[in-house]
C-alpha cells in the first residue's frame, strides 16, 4: 500500500486538527467546572440575598383594657392577617409591665408577617386577592417598609418565619469549634511531631501513618456512628450538645490537622536541628524552641483549613442529635445546641416559601464566614512561608 | 457535694502541689548548685521533673480510676477516687525532690516522659479507628442476631415497618423486612451519576491545566476548583433539592418523560460536581509526575501533542488517574447529606434515574433521627448498613493508595 504525497499531507492535517480539538475539548471542560460555580453562586446570591431585607409596616397601637388579655385588641382588624403574630404577643406583656400605658396610642413600626414579605419580593404567597390589594394601598401610602433584616441576625430558631434568625446557630457552631479546636490542635500537633521528630521507623510507626491516611477518607457519617454509640451511648455525654458534637468533629479534623502539619515540620531543612543539636540541645529542646516556631504558619494554615471543614459538616452532628431547635442560645458546652450547617438542614425541611429564603440567606452567610477563613488561611501562607 | 465542685477542688489541689513541687524542685537545686557541685541539669529542668512526676502519675490514677468506673461499673466514690490521686501526687511530690540530686539527669528523665505522652497522642488516631469499628460491629451483630446476615444481603425488600412495635414489646415485629440491595442499588445509580460527571469533566481539566495552559491559568483555575470541594455538602444538598431537581423535572417534561422531584439524577450531578476538584487535583499532580522525556520521545517520533497525550501521557498517568477516581466513588457512597436532602426515602429497585431512590446513609439518617428505641431492629440496622458502607469504602481507600504506590514507585516521584 503506497500513499501519495497529498494522501500523507490530507492525513497530516486531520491529525493536527484532532490535537487542536482536545485542546477545545479540555479546554471547555475546566470552562464547564467553572460555570458550574459560578452558576451555583449566582443561584444562592439570588435565593439568599432578599433574605437580609425584611418588610416592616406603620401602624398605630391601642394600648386599651382588652388589650391587656388580648394583644390582638390593640390592633385595626384588618392589620391583624398581616403582622407579625410576634407583635400581638409582646402586647399584654408590655402592658402588665406598664399599666399606665392604658389608654395611650402610639405610631410603630412593626414587622410584617412573611405572606407580606414575600408578596413584595414577588415570590409566592398566600395572601388573598384583598389583602394583597390592601398591602398595595399601604405601599402607595407609604406605610409598608423594606429595611435591613436585623432580625435575622439577633435572633435564635423560630417556627414563626420572619422571626427566626441565625444567632441561636452561629452560637452553638462557636461552641463547637473551641471543643474541636481544644482537642484536635493539641493532639494533632503532638501527634505529627511524633512522628515526623521522635518516631523509628518500624512496623508501629507504619501502620500509625496507614491509619492516618484512612480516617482521612471514611465517610463522615461512619465518625457520627461513633459519636452516638461510644460518646453518648457509652461515656454518657449529653446528646445535642456542643460537647458531644465537637468531640465528634475533632476525630473527623485530626487527620486533616496531622497530614498537614507533619508537610510543615519536613519543610523545615535539616540544617536546622543540627545546628541545635550541635549546641547541645536535647530533642524536645530542637523541636520546641526551633522546628515548632518555624513550623508554625503551616501548621496554623492547615489548622485552619480543617477548622473550615469541620464547620461545614453536617452528617455526624445530625447523628448526635445537634439538629435540635433552639430559639435561645445558652453559652453552654453540655446543652442542646444547633449548629450553623445543622440550621440550614432544619430549615430547608420546612415548607413555607419564606423559608426557602432563610435557607439561602443562612447559606449565605456560612459561605461567607468559610471563604474568610480559607482566604485568611492563603494570606497566612502567603505572608509567612518561607523558602529555604 | 456535686461532682463538679469536687473536680474543680481536685484541679485546685493539683495546681497548688504542682507549684509547690516546682518551687521546691527549684530552689533545692539552685541550693545544690550554689555550694558549688556541678549538676547533670538546669534548676529549671529539675523543676520542671519534680511537677511532671507530681501531676503525672495523680492524673493518670484518676484518669483510669474514671475509665474503670465507667468500663466494669465499678461503684467507687468519686471522692475517695480523687483524694487517692492527690495522696499518689503527694508521694510522687516527695521522691521527686528527693532525687533532684547532682548526678541525676532531669533532662533525659524529663525527654522520656515527653517522648511517651506524644506517642500516646499519635495512638488516638488508631483508638479512633477501633472506636468506629467497635461501635459499628458491636451493634451490628445485636442486629444480625435478630435478622440474619443472609436476608440483609440479598433481600429486595426494606421495610422496617413495625420492628419498633416489636422493641417496645408489642407486636411480634414481623412484617419488618431488612433486605439491603434496593439501598445498595440506589447508591451505586447515584454514585454511577456522579461519576460520570466527575471524572470526564476533572480528567479533561487536569489535562488541560497540566499539559496546555499557560502558568498564570493554572494558578488561578486550580484555587478556584478547590472552591468546589470546600462548599459544604448541606449546601450542595440545598442546590440539588431546590434548583437542580425541579429543572431536570421541567427538562423531562419536555421530552415528554415523568420525573420525580426527588430523582436520582439531581443529587448524582451535584455530587458530580462537588467530587470534580477531587479527581482534577490528584489527576493534575499525577500528570505533572509523567517524566518529559516520554513527551520528548513521542513527540520525536513525530506524533501530534493530542497524540501524545492520548497515547503516552494518560496511559503512563493512569494508575493514578484510576486511583484518583477510586476516592472519587468511595467519597460519592459516602456522601451523606445532598442525598438526604435531595433523594427519595423510599427504597426502590429501579434503574430509571428519574424515579426517586433511596441510598444507605439516607437510610442510615433515617433510622437514627427516628423517635424509635435505640434496642429497635431498624436504629440498629443502621449500624449494619454503616458497616457495609465502611468495608466498601476501606476497601476503595486501600486499592486507591496500592495503584498510587505503584505509580510513585514506577517513576521514582516523591511529592504523591
Amino acid at each position: 500500500m503506497s500513499h501519495t504525497f497529498d494522501d500523507i499531507s490530507q492525513q497530516l492535517k486531520h491529525r493536527h486538527r484532532k490535537s487542536t480539538r482536545l485542546k477545545w475539548i479540555t479546554m471547555g471542560s475546566l470552562g464547564l467546572a467553572g460555570l458550574f460555580l459560578v452558576l451555583f453562586f449566582a443561584d444562592m446570591l439570588n435565593k439568599g440575598l432578599p433574605a437580609f431585607q425584611q418588610a416592616y409596616i406603620q401602624v398605630e397601637i391601642n394600648y386599651n383594657e382588652e388589650a391587656e388579655t388580648d394583644g390582638r385588641q390593640a390592633f385595626d382588624e384588618e392589620l391583624i392577617p398581616i403582622i407579625s403574630r410576634t407583635m400581638v404577643r409582646v402586647i399584654p406583656m408590655e402592658l402588665r409591665n406598664n399599666p399606665d400605658m392604658i389608654g395611650t396610642s402610639t405610631n410603630e413600626w412593626v414587622l410584617a408577617t412573611s405572606e407580606v414579605d414575600q408578596y413584595l419580593k414577588g415570590h409566592r404567597s398566600s395572601l388573598s386577592p384583598e389583602e394583597r390589594a390592601a398591602i398595595d394601598e399601604r405601599v402607595e401610602a407609604g406605610q409598608v417598609d423594606m429595611r435591613f433584616n436585623t432580625t435575622f441576625f439577633t435572633n435564635g430558631d423560630s417556627k414563626i418565619a420572619e422571626y427566626a434568625g441565625i444567632l441561636s446557630a452561629v452560637i452553638g457552631t462557636v461552641m463547637t469549634m473551641i471543643v474541636t479546636l481544644a482537642i484536635s490542635f493539641p493532639i494533632g500537633v503532638m501527634t505529627a511531631v511524633y512522628l515526623e521528630e521522635f518516631a523509628p521507623d518500624n512496623r508501629f510507626t507504619q501502620a500509625i501513618e496507614i491509619n492516618i491516611n484512612n480516617l482521612a477518607a471514611i465517610p463522615s457519617i461512619l465518625f457520627g456512628l461513633l459519636g452516638l454509640a461510644i460518646f453518648i451511648n457509652f461515656f454518657g455525654v449529653p446528646r445535642s450538645s456542643p460537647l458531644a458534637g465537637g468531640m465528634t468533629l475533632a476525630l473527623m479534623t485530626l487527620p486533616v490537622i496531622i497530614i498537614s502539619t507533619r508537610a510543615a515540620l519536613r519543610s523545615v531543612p535539616d540544617s536546622i536541628r543540627h545546628a541545635a543539636f550541635g549546641v547541645g540541645c536535647s530533642r524536645w529542646q530542637v523541636v520546641r524552641d526551633h522546628v515548632l516556631p518555624l513550623a508554625m504558619p503551616g501548621i496554623m494554615t492547615g489548622s485552619i483549613i480543617g477548622l473550615a471543614q469541620a464547620m461545614g459538616e453536617t452528617a455526624p452532628l445530625i447523628i448526635v442529635g445537634m439538629v435540635a431547635f433552639i430559639p435561645d442560645a445558652g453559652v453552654s458546652f453540655t446543652e442542646a445546641a444547633t449548629v450553623m450547617p445543622a440550621q440550614i438542614f432544619t430549615w430547608s425541611g420546612e415548607p413555607e416559601q419564606a423559608f426557602v429564603e432563610k435557607t439561602a440567606g443562612g447559606i449565605l452567610v456560612l459561605l461567607t464566614i468559610l471563604i474568610s477563613l480559607n482566604a485568611f488561611a492563603v494570606v497566612l501562607r502567603k505572608k509567612f512561608e518561607r523558602r529555604w | 457535694m456535686q461532682t463538679n465542685q469536687l473536680l474543680l477542688i481536685f484541679c485546685a489541689a493539683l495546681l497548688l502541689l504542682g507549684l509547690l513541687a516546682f518551687f521546691a524542685g527549684r530552689s533545692k537545686a539552685t541550693r545544690i548548685r550554689s555550694a558549688g557541685t556541678a549538676m547533670f541539669a538546669q534548676p529549671d529542668q529539675y523543676a520542671w521533673f519534680t511537677v511532671l512526676s507530681t501531676a503525672g502519675p495523680a492524673l493518670l490514677v484518676s484518669a483510669l480510676g474514671a475509665f474503670v468506673l465507667l468500663l466494669m461499673g465499678a461503684n467507687i466514690p468519686t471522692l475517695y477516687l480523687l483524694a487517692a490521686s492527690l495522696v499518689v501526687a503527694a508521694i510522687g511530690l516527695l521522691v521527686s525532690l528527693n532525687q533532684v540530686k547532682p548526678d541525676f539527669h532531669a533532662r533525659q528523665a524529663m525527654e522520656r516522659v515527653i517522648r511517651m505522652i506524644l506517642a500516646s497522642a499519635a495512638l488516638i488516631s488508631i483508638f479512633t479507628t477501633f472506636g468506629i469499628l467497635f461501635s459499628i460491629i458491636s451493634e451490628a451483630v445485636r442486629f444480625f442476631k435478630m435478622h440474619s446476615f443472609w436476608e440483609f444481603i440479598t433481600g429486595t425488600t426494606w421495610s422496617p415497618g413495625a420492628s419498633f412495635l416489636a422493641a417496645a414489646g408489642r407486636g411480634d415485629g414481623g412484617g419488618a423486612e431488612f433486605g439491603s440491595v434496593p439501598l445498595f442499588a440506589g447508591t451505586f445509580m447515584i454514585t454511577a451519576i456522579a461519576m460520570l460527571v466527575a471524572v470526564p469533566v476533572g480528567l479533561l481539566s487536569a489535562i488541560y491545566m497540566s499539559e496546555y495552559a499557560p502558568s498564570k491559568v493554572r494558578t488561578v483555575a486550580k484555587p478556584v476548583l478547590e472552591v468546589l470541594a470546600g462548599i459544604p455538602t448541606v449546601v450542595y444538598g440545598f442546590f440539588a433539592a431546590i434548583t437542580v431537581a425541579p429543572l431536570i423535572v421541567t427538562l423531562a417534561g419536555f421530552l415528554g418523560l415523568d420525573a420525580s422531584y426527588n430523582n436520582a439524577l439531581a443529587p448524582g450531578i451535584v455530587m458530580g460536581i462537588m467530587i470534580i476538584p477531587f479527581i482534577s487535583s490528584l489527576s493534575d499532580d499525577v500528570i505533572n509526575s509523567v517524566p518529559d522525556t516520554m513527551r520528548q520521545g513521542s513527540l520525536a517520533l513525530g506524533m501530534t501533542k493530542g497524540e501524545t497525550i492520548r497515547d503516552v501521557v494518560v496511559p503512563a498517568a493512569l494508575p493514578g488517574i484510576i486511583s484518583a477516581s477510586l476516592l472519587g466513588v468511595s467519597r460519592a457512597m459516602g456522601e451523606t447529606m445532598i442525598v438526604v436532602m435531595a433523594a427519595g426515602m423510599r427504597p426502590n429497585l429501579t434503574a430509571n434515574p428519574l424515579e426517586d431512590m433511596t441510598t444507605v446513609t439516607v437510610r442510615i439518617v433515617a433510622a437514627l433521627t427516628g423517635d424509635q428505641e435505640f434496642e429497635s431492629a431498624e436504629t440498629l440496622s443502621a449500624f449494619a448498613l454503616g458497616l457495609v458502607l465502611f468495608a466498601v469504602t476501606l476497601v476503595l481507600n486501600l486499592v486507591s493508595v496500592l495503584m498510587i504506590r505503584r505509580f510513585r514507585e514506577k517513576y521514582r516521584v516523591n511529592n504523591l
